[in-house]
């Protein structure tokens, strides 16, 4: 997708940009967008322009809980495999990270994705397979696929998937910042289509553009989203038209319905948001870690699990703060050694914003 | 995370086909989220080919920007 790189279109459009001359706040809530802004240089060009763009709660394994990683912990302490992505097995949790377990001699296995770990379950029989399913809509399905595909009974998984369009309505409703307009995540929009985020535009009089991931893309919807506030409009538009569908993946839709029902769930740094999580349906209880094991989990029932000493993810992920006003930015808290997940994740914008570091 | 990677499918096996991901890197991914062929371009998350690109309208979607630019400049 070379031509999505031409310099001179980026150019044209950065001018327009710039000539607009409105001071404007957007927010997108997507790592892979935020890698793309530092990287290319482009958030520095755009808060020139008078826009500031912010992460918001875009970053699947920030957003996981405390409770989340601590349930992980506990049952490999009872001598189960914990599988998940990398990203999040090195996230810090009270006693350390699952990655400080591993050191300690527990099984914890790092996957590319969720058929890794039936894999593992499959090679080992005689053992229990926990697979910590983090993930917005782009990954939910991957779950519901192997669910529906009738994985070994050793395998099972505890499910901390997320729903975005909930979170952006928590955003709107806490009222903490004043936002002109959302850059709506390409990804997970190719599953869900433009309909799901229609209700916001409406309800809340805000502009949104789905966008793709190369620089020209977020020129260009940046681009939309002005030319939507000039013309007082407040509607979802579409830049990412070469993978994303008004409809969206009806596939993936259609066993995400089969295999999850909509629950209430914390996000780190957020209250409980009303439907934002996804849990396995009844049915499938023999796959959901949460039923099966349901009596080692209790101890953890009434146990208040608080955020890092001094980590101000939870700011960050409401799109408060950026990573340089964390007084640990950079000193005590480093990729090598991080406090908050906003530095572990690839897609954590403490972690983005270290690694492009300018000076 | 939810990064998803562009890559061309070479070889359907049932459920999974063979993705070349370009220079030289393929790997196998679970193609039963989508319908897809021999050919066609795809975009890759976790294992699992979640969506198809269409070449034709990245194309056309450059030409609309140039074109939309070119008239909102008037
Ligand atoms: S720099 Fe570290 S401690 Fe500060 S908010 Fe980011 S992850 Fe948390």
């Amino acid at each position: 997708m070379l031509y999505f790189k031409d310099k001179v279109l980026a150019k044209t459009i950065l001018g327009k940009i710039r000539s607009n001359g409105k001071k404007l706040n957007f927010m997108h809530v997507c790592g892979t967008h935020q890698d793309t802004l530092v990287k290319h240089g482009l958030d520095t060009l755009f808060e020139n322009s008078g826009i500031n763009i912010c992460q918001g709660p875009g970053c699947p394994v920030c957003v996981t809980t405390p409770l989340e990683i601590e349930e992980c912990i506990l049952l490999a302490k009872k001598g189960k495999i914990i599988a998940s992505f990398g990203d999040m097995i090195r996230v810090p949790s009270y006693n350390g990270s699952l990655q400080d377990m591993k050191a300690e001699g527990y099984d914890i296995r790092t996957v590319y994705g969720i058929e890794d770990a039936v894999n593992i379950a499959i090679k080992n029989p005689s053992k229990e397979v926990i697979f910590m399913a983090v993930g917005f809509e782009t990954t939910a399905p991957t779950t519901s696929a192997i669910i529906l595909n009738e994985p070994p009974e050793n395998f099972s998984i505890l499910c901390c998937h997320r729903t975005i369009p909930a979170a952006l309505k928590t955003i709107l409703e806490m009222g903490e910042l004043k936002l002109d307009g959302f850059i709506e995540p390409g990804h997970v929009s190719t599953i869900i289509g433009t309909k799901p985020y229609e209700f916001i535009s409406r309800e809340y009089k805000i502009p949104q553009v789905i966008s793709g991931f190369e620089p020209i893309d977020l020129l260009m919807s940046v681009w939309m989203l002005i030319q939507q506030i000039n013309k007082k409009n407040a509607k979802v538009e579409n830049e990412y038209v070469r993978a994303v569908n008004e409809n969206g993946n009806l596939i993936a839709q259609k066993v995400i319905k089969e295999t999850f029902i909509q629950v209430d769930k914390k996000w780190r740094g957020f209250p409980t948001i009303k439907k934002s999580g996804l849990e396995l349906r009844n049915k499938f209880d023999k796959y959901n870690c949460r039923k099966v094991f349901e009596e080692e989990l209790k101890t953890l029932k009434e146990k208040e699990f608080l955020e890092p000493s001094g980590c101000r993810c939870g700011e960050l992920l409401r799109g408060l703060i950026t990573p340089q006003d964390c007084p640990l930015f950079g000193i005590r808290c480093t990729p090598e050694k991080p406090i908050g997940p906003c530095m572990v994740s690839i897609e954590g914008s403490c972690n983005i914003a270290y690694m492009y570091k300018k000076d | 995370m939810c990064l998803a990677i562009p890559g061309k499918i070479v070889k359907i096996l049932n459920d999974h086909a063979i993705v070349d991901y370009g220079e030289g890197t393929a790997r196998e991914v679970n193609i039963s989220l989508v319908r897809v062929k021999k050919g066609d371009y795809v975009l890759v998350h976790a294992g699992f080919a979640i969506e198809i690109i269409d070449k034709k309208e990245a194309k056309e979607t450059l030409d609309l920007f140039k074109k939309i630019l070119s008239e909102e400049g008037e």
